[in-house]
């Protein structure tokens, strides 16, 4: 799947922050200028491609968009009958539209700005994700609604509500104090990490990709990563975005089914997204300091370098995930380790090491758990054991794709020996 | 008019073993139906929503309990012998359309191909009052 596309709505998703950093801080109004510039977009989204792309398309969003909210401020005046004293509040010199070629550095600024606004600890992360999605990534609310499968109308009760939070906090339209940063960068890394997973393995409903969400967490991470060039983790974080996407067109046969890596048609996969995602994170590895998604992306460069999945390796795999769950509260990131001391060590090992992990409580009744362990029971060869538990995981799981992709292995390995080719590296897809 | 389809599973009347017995080509190819038989409606302007459901061991039940904290069973229920698997909102002119989508969805194929003639419920989503009200 490529990462390219529309040009126009890639051009009006880059400029959609930017025209809502420079309003707010014009009029200071976040709630007010973010509603003039979706309306801005909408005309926008309509026109260009019938009438063309205006020659300066930030000015003419600016423009139309404080056209709006001056309408805005209008009519709250005359309601309210303070034109006067609202007028004088609003200098004649700052309603006017920038020059033509009035290209500031603030725009891409502002970009970031917004991210840390949206990703503030006052919203819970799904309220983040979506005003994020809306401000920063430009989306329509029901683009969003469609992308999270609920009704228009929840979605844009969610957003206002998001955006009341943060008008009910007080916070100022600037970037948050020094040491308030990293601290800020953390939610906002991680909400584009849950944007790109929740394109990517949705845990719910029937569609196993939903590319657009995936491309667009790549986009903005994009941004971030052209604003803090220096930044290891965001480098890392983009890289393993593009490595994990760039399997993408392979994940998924034709019937829609899930196919693990291990018995992916590696020549689908996106050659120039892994390059350019392998570029990075060998960059940014030495630069340090080493963070979770780092890690992450070096494993999955690791997969992604092999011709073919017997190639893989391992023992780097296996030492990857040791410093990965050192530096992880992610319980999960323990069942790859298994697996891949499986792979190296052999069965036994991992089934030994999957006993002494199963005891967290975290893991209590996580399929997951359930689905290691069948599929280390068939690498030591109790196809009868793995197939049961393949069966019961099916079960539990919420995911439709999953169920389905968990049926069908128990069915090989029911079946005569020798009928299937059932998964021999790794349940990870 | 919309109508909910409802995918009952009975332990008493399946008279086909449970998916997971199947081989891997028979559930490829009841995923394959669903997904065209989706894929059909969508086009034809009449899917409104398709989901599937959970099964029903890791449902839990949840009743209020007179201002107190609310009393929450967990499965698996073992006295369960039917359950919905899953739905489809349709939106469709006459209701013989949607007994005849419904009668497509039944036929979807089991082991060896043939039909499992699964009951399917075909419920009237109810809608705003009529003119003439």
């Amino acid at each position: 799947m490529p990462v390219e596309a529309v040009p126009v709505d890639d051009l009006l998703r880059e400029l959609a922050p930017q025209v809502v950093g420079v309003l707010t801080r014009r009029f200071g109004d976040f709630t007010a200028a973010e509603d003039a510039v979706q309306e801005a977009l909408l005309a926008a989204a309509v026109q260009w491609p019938e009438e063309g792309i205006p020659g300066n398309p930030r000015g003419w969003l600016i423009q139309v968009a404080q056209r709006r909210m001056t309408e805005e401020v209008r009519s709250e005046q005359a309601r309210r009958r303070r034109e006067d004293q609202v007028a004088r509040q609003v200098p004649d010199d700052r309603r006017a539209a920038p020059a033509a070629d009035a290209e500031d550095a603030a725009g891409r600024d502002d970009t970031l700005t917004l991210l840390f606004l949206c990703c503030h600890p006052v919203l819970s992360p799904p309220s983040a994700l979506a005003l994020a999605l809306r401000c920063v990534g430009g989306l329509t609310t029901a683009e969003i609604a469609r992308a999270f499968m609920v009704p228009e109308a929840t979605m844009g009760q969610r957003i206002s509500r998001a955006k009341q939070r943060i008008k009910a906090s007080g916070v100022p339209f600037r970037m948050p104090e020094r040491d308030g940063w990293a601290e800020r960068l953390d939610a906002v890394l991680h909400v584009l990490y849950l944007i790109f997973n929740e394109g990517y393995a949705t845990s719910v409903g029937d569609d196993l990709q939903r590319v657009e969400l995936a491309r667009e967490a790549i986009r903005l991470t994009r941004a971030v990563q052209a604003l803090l060039p220096e930044d290891s983790e965001v480098a890392g974080l983009l890289a393993l975005m593009l490595l994990t996407h760039a399997r993408s067109p392979a994940r998924t046969g034709p019937g829609g089914e899930l196919i693990p890596l291990a018995e992916q048609d590696r020549g689908r996969w996106d050659g120039a997204a892994i390059a350019e995602g392998i570029a990075l994170i060998t960059a940014a590895l030495p630069r340090g300091p080493v963070g979770p998604y780092q890690v992450q992306a070096a494993i999955a460069a690791v997969h992604d370098e092999a011709a073919t999945a017997a190639e893989t390796d391992w023992p780097q795999i296996l030492a990857l995930y040791g410093v990965l769950e050192r530096i992880s509260e992610n319980p999960v990131v323990g069942l790859n380790r298994v697996v891949a001391t499986a792979m190296v060590h052999g069965p036994q090992a991992g089934l030994s090491a999957l006993d002494a992990l199963a005891a967290d409580p975290r893991l209590k009744g996580h399929h997951r758990v359930t689905v290691v362990r069948a599929h280390l029971l068939e690498m030591a060869g109790d196809r009868a054991g793995a197939a049961e538990l393949f069966r019961a995981a099916s079960r539990a799981t919420a995911s439709l794709p999953e169920r389905h992709h968990l049926a069908i292995r128990a069915a090989r390995l029911a079946g005569p020996d020798g009928a299937g080719t059932g998964g021999t590296a790794g349940p990870a897809a | 008019m919309k109508y909910m389809l409802l995918m009952q599973f009975s332990t008493a009347t399946a008279d086909f073993p449970t998916i997971d017995t199947w081989t891997p080509e028979e559930i490829q190819a009841h995923i394959g139906f669903m997904r065209d038989t989706n894929a059909k409606l969508s086009a034809a302007g009449e899917l409104v929503d398709a989901q599937g459901l959970a099964m029903p061991d890791t449902a839990k039940i949840v009743r209020s309990h007179g201002g107190g904290a609310p009393v929450v069973t967990e499965g698996p229920f073992p006295e369960t012998k039917e359950w919905v698997a899953g739905w489809w909102i349709v939106d469709c002119e006459t209701s013989e359309r949607a007994v005849e989508i419904a009668a497509a969805v039944s036929a979807a194929p089991g082991p060896g191909g043939a039909p499992l003639n699964m009951p399917i419920e075909v419920r009237q989503v109810m809608s705003a009052p009529t003119e003439e009200l």
